[in-house]
């Protein structure tokens, strides 16, 4: 029953299946986010108050959301790697933290062209921004950490500890961040967002938000995938995948 | 098991006590940062005022910062720090005991100064109590937390900065409360809140961080 959990353990087994479903997830993400982007883009209708300038939001929303899951992603495979001694998910650790805060950075600089034709300003001090801000901060302590280690396995397990210790102290962090807010909450500025939006909007929304969870879960697996090559370079069935592809 | 404890207190006291320079300097650099707030912005006592209760938390939380960095490297340097790991008593307790003895000569002496560093930017009277409580509380967190840090880059060669970045976030939630009992309780309103948060944050990190820096403490060792 826990076969596939201990397949999973071999980064060989990983590589050579995921490569079958590369061109699938590839085709999928590819699709979703070209009907995403166009139909989000050139139909969804404008906003009433914000005109053209909230269709933003069909990149800064999905990649708000999978800045936060994908710290959690690589909270959760550090866990793994820890507690099991599993090699990829030491490796999808890895991967997952310059993914994760590319996506925090593209959430960040979104949020700011956003912020300037609707509060008239690029950065102001707001809850989710600063929280935002904190989350980039976080990513780059575990990537930093990473990257000082000269032994790869006290660089997996430090920076394991690390996001984990992370993990518990994101809750706190958002709460605090968030209570810090409503203390000195400035009153000229407000979220003009309507509370619900049209269905016309938010349809091509969900299919961006699906896109981008297809996209990083794609772009997850060849990191992981490099990093496997990487890490295993010197056994023989990687010499042979390479040998082959040379072909 | 409470032996190892002790003995570990019992130790680092000694050490420090022995150094008495070395304790001195963290509480140095507060004040040396807090004169610099009047050259740099205004001696005015009004402005200087409203800006207190941020600075002088900002200030503790660098001067923690500093400190917490040398708290496991002579040891790490001349092999105490291999014994701790191997021996028999738990590391756990240890590590809490090694803590300790760092907030007993870093947090406690800033807490007991910071009313002065208070009266020299003229933080307005109401702000001295949730002042030194806060930070009494606090600077442990700090401490703590702090920890974690220090022993994921104890063995590394440039870990001073990298401990920073890697501890300055979580020590966000510590500087938000602290600062703002002080800055309530300037404003007049109940400090209660603020200062109940940052109990339940010191409860928090006391049974995490332990654990977590001996995991720290583990992968520097063996890696």
């Amino acid at each position: 029953m826990w076969q596939w959990f201990h397949r999973l353990g071999s980064p060989r087994w990983f590589y050579q299946t995921s490569g079958k479903w590369l061109p699938w997830l590839g085709g999928i993400t590819f699709l979703l986010l070209i009907i995403g982007l166009v139909w989000g883009l050139g139909f969804a209708p404008r906003d009433a108050k914000q005109g053209n300038s909230f269709r933003i939001i069909y990149i800064h929303v999905p990649a708000s959301f999978l800045a936060l899951a994908g710290y959690y992603v690589m909270a959760i495979a550090g866990a793994v790697g820890l507690i099991w001694k599993m090699k990829l998910a030491d490796m999808v650790m890895k991967s997952a933290a310059p993914l994760g805060a590319a996506l925090t950075f593209v959430a960040l600089v979104t949020g700011a062209i956003w912020g300037k034709p609707t509060w008239g300003t690029y950065w102001v001090w707001d809850a989710r921004i600063t929280s935002m801000l904190v989350l980039l901060f976080l990513y780059m302590g575990v990537m930093a950490l990473q990257h000082s280690y000269t032994s790869v396995d006290a660089a997996n397990r430090a920076s394991a500890v690390l996001s984990l210790v992370g993990m518990v102290n994101i809750p706190i962090i958002y709460k605090s961040v968030d209570w810090w807010y409503t203390l000195h909450q400035p009153a000229t500025i407000k979220f003009t967002e309507a509370p619900t939006m049209h269905p016309d909007m938010f349809h091509p929304l969900l299919v961006m938000i699906v896109g981008f969870y297809c996209f990083y879960a794609l772009v997850l697996i060849l990191n992981t995938r490099s990093e496997i090559l990487h890490r295993e370079r010197r056994s023989s069935w990687v010499k042979n995948v390479v040998l082959q592809n040379q072909r | 098991m409470g032996y190892g404890f002790a003995a570990i207190l019992r130790r680092d006291l000694l050490l420090a006590f022995r150094n008495r320079g070395e304790i001195a300097n963290p509480i140095i650099f507060f004040f040396i940062v807090v004169t610099l707030i009047p050259l740099g912005l205004t001696p005015e006592a009004s402005r200087l005022a409203v800006i207190a209760p941020g600075i002088l938390w900002v200030m503790a939380l660098l001067a923690s910062l500093l400190s917490v960095e040398g708290l496991f490297h002579s040891d790490y340097r001349d092999g105490t720090l291999e014994q701790l790991v191997i021996s028999p008593q738990p590391l756990y307790l240890m590590v809490l005991a090694k803590i300790l003895a760092h907030w007993l000569i870093t947090g406690l002496p800033l807490t007991l100064l910071a009313p002065v560093l208070g009266m020299m930017l003229s933080l307005p009277s109401a702000g001295y109590l949730p002042l030194v409580l806060g930070l009494l509380m606090g600077t442990a967190v700090l401490s703590l937390l702090g920890a974690i840090g220090a022993g994921l880059t104890v063995a590394l060669r440039k870990g001073g900065l990298l401990l920073s970045l890697i501890v300055m976030p979580l020590y966000m939630p510590v500087l938000i409360f602290g600062a703002s009992a002080v800055q309530r309780s300037v404003d007049g309103f109940s400090v209660q809140g603020p200062l109940a948060v940052m109990g339940a944050l010191l409860a928090f990190s006391l049974l995490i961080s332990p654990f977590a820096t001996a995991g720290a403490l583990r992968v520097s060792m063996h890696g």
